[in-house]
């Protein structure tokens, strides 16, 4: 084995220089260069307040907003995470009934099943067409706006299929709730043009 | 709608791996053009690229080499609060998670104990896991093309030059499919970039944490060498890991494209390109009936969480489908990255994913490890055979005698020492019990899952499984080894006993192993050997939890 210690130090050293330093720096450059929103984590800025990014859920309680899915881990990006709850766990059926619950008093209606489980990543940036849509009446009562014209809004927002075959049809929470923002803005009367903080 | 969805898939990574393999196959042969930086390289360290090595010589490189890279990862990751390219300040790693993540990287494992936004730095990240993505796969790669050179060269002593072989499946095939793939994740939002993590205040005021960093280039081998350690603590659930459906597709393509063409290289060194076809047929007839079964319970959901798929656990964007293609691709190719938490799969699932890992990640596998993992299959399949029709078995014209088949039942002796030994353990060792979440046959199942990933160097979990505390850090370092090396070992040894037979012309006596009797005997062989030895452990878990879901019960 001794006599193979020259070529293994030598080629570690070699490979860590070339697909732990040159590759992963070289493939940051050229990322930095031609998508640099996409390379720096596809963030939204208001003036220099940074809101979030595009691709990671943000929590959402204020009805007039479109509300996430469940969050294991409470949107916390440094510290992501699921329920890991296997299919026969009390507490993951509890967990779910309660929340169906709970959805029924705020929208009126019974929970499409992205409502009431919580994603793999906990930062699952969509929900399911069916759920945006069941929200409508409720965001268009808080923002004293024309439900019709919500519900219209929230259907143009829906991502359909890649290749009409794979993924599933979604809307994306936060940029959403952007455009629920610049299109109806809350009534003046809470001063702040954004709901209770 | 479904079908058509996966046919296309299989039918572009079969054209993908076709075309990989051609490129492969003159890679392994040496490419003149090419020949002229290998020898550089490899001078310079100093390897005489001319000279072949017998087995022994073959199998010391491969431990040399993988000691090396263990010894350097664990100082890394040691020694990253104090090292550069540190922006969020994350301190050094306890001694018994850094032995455990220095070995699942080295040995292409991946299994994650840690959570990579919190616990590693960037220069940990690139200089440390990056390059263990790359040389671990490469390590199996090269001993792949060493053992299939042991059945198909003309008949001699040595089987390759290791460095050679290594340096080639790095340089010639991983770094270019890399930088094509992290380019493309990129594009699609994988963050590239040495900023730290930024805070931002979110529409309705709460502060947001975002974690980034160098993670497209990482995630690219990732994929492709199967090894699967996520740069972001869930993986590629995490929506900076796989923002979209394309990027979906494109990292469900990578996980099995270089397995997958691994078959296909065989039948060209073979000389002989139904012999590799066969051993495609015998991989992919098995998971596609594990894919099945997948597809047809996360599709249909769980009634005790209400109508609709079984979305606990997933992503919105994947839904049932993509979340099942990739469950059962990773299992099934030793890559153990996730889009979907597993844990949360209906039990029969769960069930599939451990018969892919317990079988020893030979339905296509990792990177080379699963065409050698086959092989070993192959081997006990002419074995089988042979005493059928009483003749002495032989594989592509050499015979197989007794030292193969003592070798081969050696090397798979190595799975249900780890699986069934080590997860007994666990399941006994009151401090090793303390890692398990759900109550119920669901338990046991994260335990075995645990074990299984381990044993076959897969690095998936049933992630509420506790996997940081002392005891399984260390019993799962060592089981990986064992994982590993007990079959590199005893398969580069057959190699270099076949390499010294004569090849027999063919008569009409000869056993044909490019048909669909040998494609069943093959499938029969991996289920009863692998299957059979695991049904016990399976009944007791994931068989047991969904009887007591269908007669309504829970935990």
């Amino acid at each position: 084995m001794l006599t193979q210690m020259r070529p293994a130090l030598t080629l570690t050293l070699f490979f860590t220089l070339l697909t732990g330093l040159a590759y992963p720096l070289a493939m940051t450059s050229v990322a930095q260069k031609l998508f640099p929103d996409a390379a720096n984590g596809s963030l939204i800025a208001q003036g220099d307040r940074v809101i979030g990014s595009a691709l990671v859920a943000q929590g959402f309680a204020a009805p007039g907003y479109l509300h996430p899915r469940p969050s294991a881990s409470g949107w916390n990006e440094a510290g992501t995470g699921a329920s890991n709850l296997g299919p026969t766990s009390a507490l993951l059926i509890a967990a779910v009934a309660e929340r169906r619950a709970a959805w029924r008093a705020e929208n009126g209606t019974d929970a499409p099943i992205d409502a009431v489980t919580a994603s793999g990543s906990g930062l699952d940036p969509h929900i399911s067409p069916e759920n945006a849509a069941a929200q409508a009446g409720r965001i268009a009562t808080a923002r004293g706006a024309d439900p019709a014209a919500i519900a219209a809004l929230i259907d143009s927002a829906v991502a359909g299929r890649s290749l009409w075959l794979y993924g599933e049809p979604s809307v994306n929470v936060l940029l959403t709730n952007l455009a629920l923002d610049a299109s109806f803005p809350f009534a003046p009367a809470d001063g702040k043009g954004t709901p209770t903080e | 709608m479904t079908f058509l969805a996966y046919a296309l898939y299989f039918g572009a990574l079969i054209g993908a791996a076709l075309m990989l393999a051609a490129w492969m196959a003159r890679v392994y042969a040496g490419i003149p053009a090419l020949a002229g930086v290998e020898r550089l390289l490899l001078r310079g360290a100093g390897v005489n690229p001319g000279r072949d090595m017998a087995w022994p010589g073959y199998a010391l490189a491969v431990l040399a080499f993988n000691l090396v890279g263990f010894i350097v990862l664990y100082a890394i990751l040691r020694g990253q609060g104090a090292l550069p390219l540190n922006p969020d300040g994350i301190g050094g790693m306890a001694p018994d998670l850094a032995f455990n993540t220095a070995v699942s990287f080295v040995t292409n494992t991946n299994w994650q104990a840690y959570s990579g936004e919190a616990q590693l730095s960037y220069l940990s990240q690139m200089a440390g896991l990056t390059v263990q993505n790359f040389v671990s796969a490469g390590t199996g790669m090269a001993v792949a093309v060493a053992v299939i050179r042991g059945f198909t060269a003309a008949k001699g002593t040595t089987i390759g030059n290791f460095w050679v072989d290594l340096v080639r499946s790095v340089l010639w095939i991983l770094l270019p499919l890399s930088i094509l793939l992290a380019l493309f994740l990129a594009w699609q939002g994988v963050p590239q970039t040495l900023l730290g993590a930024v805070t931002a205040s979110g529409l309705e005021g709460t502060e947001q944490v975002i974690a980034r960093g160098p993670a497209a280039a990482q995630i690219a081998i990732k994929q492709l060498g199967t090894n699967g350690g996520g740069f972001f603590g869930v993986n590629s659930a995490h929506p900076f890991e796989n923002p979209t459906i394309a990027s979906n597709l494109a990292q469900s393509l990578a996980i099995l494209l270089i397995p997958v063409a691994f078959c296909f290289l065989f039948g060209r060194m073979a000389g002989d390109r139904r012999e590799g076809r066969a051993i495609f047929a015998a991989m992919a007839v098995m998971f596609v009936a594990g894919l099945v079964v997948i597809h047809l319970y996360e599709a249909a959901g769980n009634p005790a969480l209400g109508l609709g798929a079984n979305m606990e656990g997933k992503e919105q964007r994947f839904g049932a489908l993509l979340s099942s293609l990739w469950a059962a691709s990773t299992t099934a190719a030793s890559n153990g990255s996730v889009n979907a938490m597993h844990d949360s799969f209906m039990p029969l699932s769960g069930l599939v994913m451990l018969v892919f890992m317990q079988i020893g990640e030979v339905i296509f596998g990792g990177v080379g490890a699963g065409l050698y993992g086959m092989l070993l299959y192959v081997v006990l399949a002419v074995f089988l055979a042979g005493l059928m029709v009483g003749r002495t078995p032989e594989y592509l014209g050499r015979k197989v005698e007794a030292r193969e088949v003592t070798l081969a039942v050696l090397a798979f002796l190595s799975m249900p020492l780890g699986i069934l030994v080590g997860g007994a353990i666990a399941a006994t060792v009151p401090q090793a019990l303390a890692a398990v979440q759900d109550a119920g046959p669901h338990g046991f199942s994260e335990i075995l899952y645990a074990y299984s990933s381990a044993t076959g160097n897969n690095g998936s979990a049933f992630g509420g499984w506790g996997a940081a505390g002392t005891w399984h850090t260390t019993a799962l370092g060592l089981i990986m080894l064992l994982g590993r090396y007990a079959i590199i070992v005893p398969m580069l040894a057959i190699a270099g006993s076949m390499i010294r037979k004569t090849r027999a012309p063919v008569t009409s006596g000869t056993f044909p192993t490019h048909g669909p009797l040998f494609v069943t005997l093959l499938i029969l062989t991996v289920l009863i050997l692998g299957a059979l030895t695991f049904f016990p452990v399976l009944a007791l878990g994931p068989i047991a939890e969904e009887t007591a879901r269908a007669a309504g019960q829970s935990f």
